[in-house]
């Protein structure tokens, strides 16, 4: 990309730009901060000075190439162990779209980075190196994003160059994960040989592998369909916050404000209000000093309802006949987080959509081997890093949806209440 | 606006725009006493927009604070002043210069000013009890930032630790504090300088005249140019001369290099940075440049 190209693309930056999230995982090992590395480098996203600062320290220790890596590589700790710890954040733009890369480590005691950098992504992008094929890693990383739902998912098969651009090499790890994935749940796969130290189908279309007919990685990442993954059907609307001004000129104003977590709200629409179950109309929804005449995901608006029904913060705005049954016992897999183990009868604080309560673990069910899928169900507790199983009970109803229905209103966070720490993520399975 | 489409899709900076607004109502809703960290800077500017919006048409629950170098500029001052009496906000000042007499923060005759607000602010956020302090850090800026939370726990001596933070998940942020803790609120996090930018144009905001092209009395000093002043004469060897420029962040004068342009529009201001070839901070803050983890350092001590 020229200069040309940088200006079209921060110019469309105001405009009518899309965004994708997603989620990277792989360890060093596998190339993953290289190639980040070269996605921002070019697609000009890096600057000079970053540039030059890194050539200074690849020099220093000795390498005779510029380590990309270490652009990514951000707290003092990881640059002097050269390894990553934590999810890291990054940003680049190309003329149709703007790109917020969640960057995960893929070691196993960093299980719980990559369920975090996964919760947001629209798509997740796992690393291999084409000289070892899946290795367990992978796979791993391939069962946590189908556990969180992320809908698309991209295998890069990295290092190419290492095996001669090798169609044979590439077509048997392609066939051989496109087998794996089946076991998961992967609405959208694609798989791209690339090699990013050379840049090879990463933003240019590799020279060296004219056997591979489908597109870059950019430009899947630049085209993949995302505005259809959003549920527009089912309206859910978490009240966050109540707006009433009680000034002169606002006297009588009272509004919800929240972000509309699935489905489409108009003014007119019949809703209810859980948990009270209490019925009203959509009278208006307002955007600031604008009045809109649809609200949907995942747009922050405060609504205005026809009757002066009771509402507040933690409560929910659905349909009528299409709300959520609230609930207090709830099975979920949970993440835990924390190196002490969560344990049966053990209480902790719960954050569900805008609701807070406190929740009793009634059962361990099984724990997941992440890396052989087999469920363990003689397991009493769910170690650091681990994904199990979980019953709870709560003692607020929670207004909830199947997680795999909606990644809003079907996830939660467990928060130690002596500590304040969050040690667990869940994902609803049902409640009742 | 473009908020309403048939297909239902929303531009990438009006869902930044929606992340930020469903932060300031969660922090509102959740904590004693959130304020918010004002520097005059356009960061700070668009939280602010942003806050208004959240709370509209009620006032922001919320005071602002703002921490007084003794070296600000003038021009900062004055869009500081117009904002605040615009929304109505009471505004908090924490004087450097009255931490440095009352002996909160100790001049060892070396450090910076932008060092000594770290105990200016931990000061003035202790001395009034606030629980969260919103800052306008993105995660663009810098590689330590990049890893920063949107709700970043501060522990009782306004510490982060970088190494043991919360897991942050979906749109599940976590408050629980204990007594005389607090939490950075970062909620820009995902912005970049560009958004930063073109939200200003496309909300028609007041931002500092300092950022488009003015005539100015600059020397140059390590590489960058600095403003000419009572506060910041020139050494030895050093000489002011009138020069078209702008400042692409606002801090400290005396620290605060500003670029030679001529863009006098946001619109001039974005084709200029897609072009610029060095990153914000690395070009024109003294302070980000003494070692590759100034930033790390001054962050685990309490910085913005």
């Amino acid at each position: 990309m020229g200069a040309d190209n940088a200006l079209e693309t921060a110019q469309n930056v105001g405009r009518n730009m899309d965004l994708l999230r997603f989620a990277t995982a792989g360890s060093v090992d596998d190339g993953k901060s290289t190639l980040i590395g070269r996605l921002l480098l070019d697609s000009k996203s890096i600057f000079e000075d970053q540039l030059e600062a890194v050539e200074a320290t690849s020099e220093a220790k000795g390498y005779d190439y510029t380590d990309l890596a270490l652009l990514t590589d951000g707290l003092r700790s990881e640059r002097e162990q050269g390894i990553t710890i934590d999810v890291a954040y990054r940003y680049f733009a190309t003329p149709s779209r703007k790109f917020i890369i969640a960057d995960t480590p893929g070691h196993v005691q960093y299980t719980r980075n990559m369920v975090t950098g996964a919760s947001t992504a629209d798509l997740g992008l796992v690393l291999v190196d084409a000289r070892q094929g899946l290795t367990e890693q992978s796979r791993r990383h391939a069962v946590i994003l189908s556990l969180l739902r992320v809908p698309h998912l991209v295998l890069a098969v990295n290092k190419m160059d290492l095996v001669d651009f090798s169609q044979e090499i590439f077509d048997q790890i392609q066939a051989e994960f496109t087998q794996f994935a089946t076991k998961l749940n992967i609405p959208d796969l694609a798989v791209i040989p690339i090699s990013a130290l050379q840049g090879d189908n990463v933003v240019n279309r590799s020279e060296s592998m004219d056997w591979y007919q489908g597109p870059t990685l950019m430009h899947h990442l630049e085209n993949v369909h995302v505005a259809s993954d959003r549920d527009l059907v089912d309206a859910r609307f978490p009240v966050q916050y109540v707006v009433r001004p009680k000034s002169d000129e606002f006297h009588d104003y009272r509004g919800y404000g929240g972000m509309v977590a699935s489905g489409v709200l108009k003014p007119g629409d019949e809703v209810v209000v859980l948990p009270s179950g209490m019925t009203s109309k959509i009278a208006g929804i307002d955007l600031f000093d604008q009045e809109i005449t649809e609200a949907f995901p995942p747009m922050s608006v405060t609504v205005r309802l026809a009757d002066d029904v009771d509402v507040s913060r933690g409560d929910m705005i659905a349909r009528v006949n299409n709300a959520p049954k609230p609930s207090q016992d709830i099975d979920a897999m949970v993440c835990w987080m924390t190196t002490e183990p969560l344990r049966k009868g053990q209480k902790l604080a719960i954050k569900h959509t805008t609701r807070t309560g406190r929740a009793l673990v009634k059962d361990i069910q099984y724990r997941l081997d992440i890396n052989t899928l087999h469920r363990d169900q003689e397991t009493k507790e769910l170690g650091v890093n681990e994904i199990g199983r979980v019953q709870l009970r709560t003692t607020v109803p929670l207004l909830c949806d199947p997680y795999s229905k909606n990644r809003t209103t079907g996830s939660f966070i467990l928060i130690d209440e002596a500590t304040g720490v969050t040690v667990g993520a869940g994902m609803i399975n049902s409640a009742s | 606006m473009n908020q309403t489409h048939a297909d239902y899709r929303l531009s990438q900076l009006d869902q930044l725009e929606a992340e930020s607004i469903h932060i300031f109502r969660e922090v509102a809703a959740e904590f004693e006493k959130p304020v918010l960290m004002f520097s005059g800077g356009k960061d700070s500017i668009v939280m602010l927009r942003l806050a208004e919006k959240a709370f509209y048409p009620a006032k922001i629950p919320f005071p602002v604070l703002q921490v007084d170098t003794g070296y600000d500029f003038p021009e900062v001052l004055a869009t500081r002043d117009n904002w605040v009496n615009r929304l109505g906000l009471r505004l908090i000042v924490a004087s450097v210069e009255e931490a440095l007499k009352n002996g909160v923060v100790v001049d060892d005759g070396k450090t910076s000013r932008n060092r000594h607000q770290i105990g200016t602010l931990l000061n003035a956020i202790e001395e009034e009890g606030f629980t969260a302090a919103f800052g306008g850090g993105r995660r663009d800026e810098e590689k330590a930032r990049a890893k920063e939370r949107v709700y970043s726990h501060r522990d009782e001596f306004g510490q982060w630790d970088p190494k043991n933070q919360r897991p942050e998940l979906w749109s599940l942020y976590n408050g629980r504090l204990h007594a005389g803790e607090h939490m950075r609120i970062f909620p820009i996090s995902n912005w970049t300088e560009l958004d930063v930018w073109h939200y200003i144009g496309r909300e028609g905001i007041e931002i500092p005249s300092i950022y488009f092209s003015h005539q100015r009395s600059v020397f140059e000093r390590d590489g960058m140019l600095l403003t000419e002043s009572e506060f910041n004469p020139c050494k030895p060897g050093e000489e002011a001369s009138e020069r078209t420029v702008r400042f692409r962040t606002v801090g400290d004068l005396t620290l605060t290099g500003c670029v030679e342009s001529t863009a006098s529009t946001i619109d001039e201001i974005i084709d200029e940075i897609a072009v610029a070839r060095l990153t914000e901070r690395g070009a024109t803050r003294g302070d980000d440049r003494f070692s590759e983890a100034a930033m790390e350092d001054r962050k685990k001590e309490g910085y913005f």
